[in-house]
């Protein structure tokens, strides 16, 4: 049976954007060869964290969130583990909340990037009429 | 003798009247507690980090669950700190 996962990962910030491509690639790649299908990717880029991990205070975030059978995680998480570019990883079954939350957050996204491309001087004087039209 | 009732106040006793406590999941029709989003999960927790009761937050105990749930899912990912001092001065 298929299930709903999502995973974040960590890693070092010694990276080269390259580098950080490559791993996140090789990660992509491993899910797609074990025939999992993915939802959703999304690049948070350098983060500071809230406290240190292995001497580091930041790192390169990366999510995914993917369709695919149960037996394949624990090999995935074994992949994570032996590569030393990872510092943290988290692998997580969504129900159906999740989903649904996650592709709420997805669309509202999609919308505000939309907003910004679309003449973003316009944008603040739509907000001032409907103001005026709810007084 | 004076009796009880008949004493006066020049100042009316200070009765604080409490506000009732709700659970915000429960009325704003909230289903899923995001782990990712470290700044909202902040509420949850006190300036050293710690999870709030259920008690001062007034959360329901289904919802209780998923943000305890949420706070050291995000701890894992270094989204929210441990242990820290002055967490809410600091943002």
């Amino acid at each position: 049976m298929l299930n709903h996962y999502e995973t974040v990962f960590i890693m070092t910030p010694v990276l080269s954007d390259e580098q950080m491509k490559e791993t996140v690639k090789k990660f992509e790649n491993y899910l797609l060869d074990k025939g999992a299908e993915i939802v959703h990717q999304e690049n948070w880029g350098l983060r500071k964290l809230e406290y240190p991990i292995a001497k580091k205070t930041s790192g390169f975030y990366h999510l995914f969130e993917f369709k695919a059978d149960s037996s394949i995680i624990k090999d995935f998480e074994l992949q994570y583990r032996r590569d030393e570019k990872v510092m943290r990883y988290l692998t997580v079954l969504m129900d159906k909340h999740a989903i649904a939350y996650s592709e709420k957050r997805r669309n509202l996204k999609k919308e505000k990037e939309a907003a910004k491309a679309e003449e973003p001087a316009e944008a603040p004087a739509a907000e001032v009429n409907e103001t005026q039209n709810n007084e | 003798m004076a009796q009880q009732t008949d004493i006066k106040y020049l100042t009316p006793i200070a009765v604080d009247i409490r506000k009732k406590k709700y659970c915000r999941f429960k009325k704003s029709g909230i289903k899923y507690i995001d782990y990712k989003d470290g700044e909202f999960l902040k509420r949850f927790v006190n300036e050293q980090g710690r999870i709030l009761p259920r008690r001062l937050t007034g959360t329901s105990l289904k919802y209780q669950k998923k943000v305890a749930q949420a706070v050291k899912r995000a701890r894992h990912l270094a989204l929210l700190p441990f242990v820290t001092d002055n967490l809410k001065s600091n943002n």
